[in-house]
């Protein structure tokens, strides 16, 4: 397969996958809470907290790119001391794109998983509870098995929303080929250049195939789940 | 063995305030829709925290308001039967029952093979909540409730969400499981009837106040409690034994009061059997009536007399040790003379049969 590929176009793919799966993965643990809070908990300021969830849905993506370079640029009020304290640095850098990406799908994870928990039977909770279960055995004994459909759906939705996230990650990590260009800043760049187009559709069909894995392979996966989960 | 609750809770235009102790057996919360039956026992299983309140088991304090104590459902030591089963869709019969033992180290896993027993489950233990019927989800709800060993068993209605059928099918069980177990049991029910063959006391809720306590026979014969237990279930419940079963298929039953003959019921002879007698079919006469079809007369003295707003009267009778009511107008009370000391006699119409032994412990609880 890698002879289809220049190198660039091989990093830029690589990378991108890179980027999605840690995306996914570190954003997952904060989802899952966020939906739970969102779902079932009620505090002061719980619509601020879902207005800044969902804020990367609704502002233009190069907003949420210029934000977060304000915020964790080296010289942001987050960015400064992460560098400072922990010598970590994000603009311009592949974890950056992480972050972009992580910031971008997190709403759609987000929602996913929150309309799988306000699915979720909270007398179930209530008879565990009296059964003899801690809160947090509570969660992962009888929640998590039953929003876990939810889970699978949100961590796939986020992972491809990650695929395709550009416009933030242009603008927070920049477009270095095998830094940070990933996949559709490749594709951008193709587009750039005269006589790249056939680089940039072998890209996009690249794109076209990876989010339909994807989608299918949630969609089996969720199924299966809830076929488990659903007692028959 | 005691379970002994006292709370007051404000709901949104219903207060609730009740005072009981319950022993080991069953203890009935009885009373209409409303009447905060399902709060009392949600207070006791530490799902609904009460304004103010003390619940204390064996000594045991669940809750105390004033001292600053409540503990959390999980640390109650309780087992809830719900009215909806509640068992958990992606466990299997099996890990469901085992649930509660997860975290209740104490159960021995003899408890397990002797609750699947009782409960006629082992068919079921692969097989998950969502491939089985009402009857056996219930039992299951049962047998996990029993297997997180627990020093009091609650059970919100247990039946009403089952037809006739599947009821029938899961009474013998608890009726069992109250001849074996040491703990209380707190029953909600607005059943006249599963009250009857169940209860060895009962708690009348009424508006959320407690509006009487005492064995099944003393409330449901206390001419005070009719309006609360509704004009159709009103009615005195009795003792009887078998005494013998007649050539012509009618079973003989002695009660205090006399003996009773009814269409044939199963049972051996000397067995125990409660039978309603509802206020509305019992007729009185101030003679011993005669050339009636009536086969069942008891004589008796009417102990008290409560006339009703409307047309209605609901008189309080003593026949040998019991207390029978009887439904009457106002219009029949003044033409009958009656008052209270007057001999009368009891026709009774028809009796209803709790079929099964309700053990000598039923009586009187210690």
């Amino acid at each position: 397969m890698a002879e289809w590929f220049s190198p660039d176009e091989w990093r830029a793919v690589a990378l991108s996958l890179r980027v999605s799966l840690w995306a996914t993965g570190l954003s997952l643990p904060f989802g899952v809470l966020v939906a739970h809070l969102l779902a079932r908990r009620v505090f002061w300021g719980k619509q601020v907290l879902n207005g800044l969830v969902h804020l990367p849905l609704i502002l233009p993506p190069v907003v949420t790119g210029y934000l977060l370079l304000l915020t964790f640029g080296r010289n942001g009020v987050i960015g400064h001391y992460l560098e400072a304290w922990f010598g970590v640095v994000l603009a311009f850098r592949w974890t950056g794109a992480v972050l972009a990406s992580a910031v971008m799908a997190f709403p759609l994870m987000v929602r996913a998983i929150r309309l799988s928990i306000e699915a979720v039977d909270p007398k179930l909770e209530q008879a565990a509870a009296t059964l003899g279960a801690a809160p947090v055995w509570v969660f992962l004994t009888v929640s998590l098995p039953l929003i876990l459909p939810g889970i699978i759906v949100g961590a796939v939705l986020a992972f491809a929303k990650a695929m395709g996230e550009f416009g933030a990650t242009i603008t927070f990590v920049s477009n270095i080929p095998g830094q940070t260009q990933t996949l559709p800043s490749a594709i951008y760049s193709f587009l750039q250049v005269p006589g790249g187009d056939p680089q940039a559709l072998r890209l996009v069909l690249v794109s076209v195939v990876v989010a339909m894995a994807a989608l299918v392979l949630s969609e089996w996966a969720s199924k299966a789940v809830a076929r488990r989960i659903s007692g028959a | 063995m005691s379970l002994s609750v006292a709370l007051s809770h404000r709901f949104a235009g219903f207060a609730l305030q009740v005072e009981f102790t319950a022993e080991a057996g069953v203890t009935a919360l009885f009373g209409p829709s409303g009447s905060g039956k399902t709060s009392v026992i949600n207070a006791v299983a530490g799902l609904l925290q009460p304004d103010r309140g003390r619940i204390i088991r064996d000594g045991q304090i669940l809750l105390d308001t004033e001292g600053g104590t409540n503990l959390p459902p999980q640390r109650r030591q309780i087992g809830y039967v719900f009215q909806e089963a509640r068992l958990f869709p992606h466990l299997t019969v099996r890990q469901n029952l085992l649930y509660g033992r997860w975290f209740a180290a104490r159960t021995e896993s003899a408890a397990f093979d002797r609750v699947v027993q009782m409960l006629d489950v082992a068919p079921l233990l692969t097989r998950r909540p969502g491939a089985l019927s009402g009857g056996e989800r219930q039992r299951v709800a049962i047998g996990r409730a029993l297997l997180a060993n627990p020093q009091i068993l609650l059970m919100d209605e247990p039946l009403a969400a089952l037809d006739g059928a599947r009821k029938a099918e899961i009474l013998p069980y608890i009726e069992q499981l109250r001849a074996e177990t040491r703990i209380p049991i707190l029953y909600v029910s607005h059943s006249v009837s599963e009250i009857t063959r169940l209860a060895n006391r009962v708690v009348l809720l009424s508006e959320g106040r407690v509006l009487r306590t005492g064995t099944v026979a003393e409330v449901f014969s206390d001419p005070n409690v009719v309006t609360a237990v509704g004009l159709r279930d009103a009615g005195s419940v009795l003792t009887a034994r078998i005494a013998g079963q007649d050539d012509d298929g009618l079973t003989r039953l002695e009660t205090a009061a006399g003996p009773i003959w009814l269409p044939r019921i199963a049972g051996a002879t000397g067995a125990l059997v409660r039978v309603r007698i509802a206020a509305q079919e019992v007729i009185l006469a101030r003679h011993r009536p005669e050339g009636l079809s009536a086969l069942n007369i008891l004589p008796g003295t009417v102990t008290a007399l409560r006339l009703g707003q409307g047309p209605g009267a609901i008189v309080q009778l003593r026949v040998g040790d019991d207390l029978l009511l009887a439904r009457l107008t106002h219009r029949s009370v003044v033409a009958l003379e009656l008052s209270v000391g007057c001999p009368v006699y009891a026709v009774l119409k028809s009796v209803a049969v709790a079929p099964g032994d309700i053990g000598a412990g039923s009586q009187a609880p210690s």
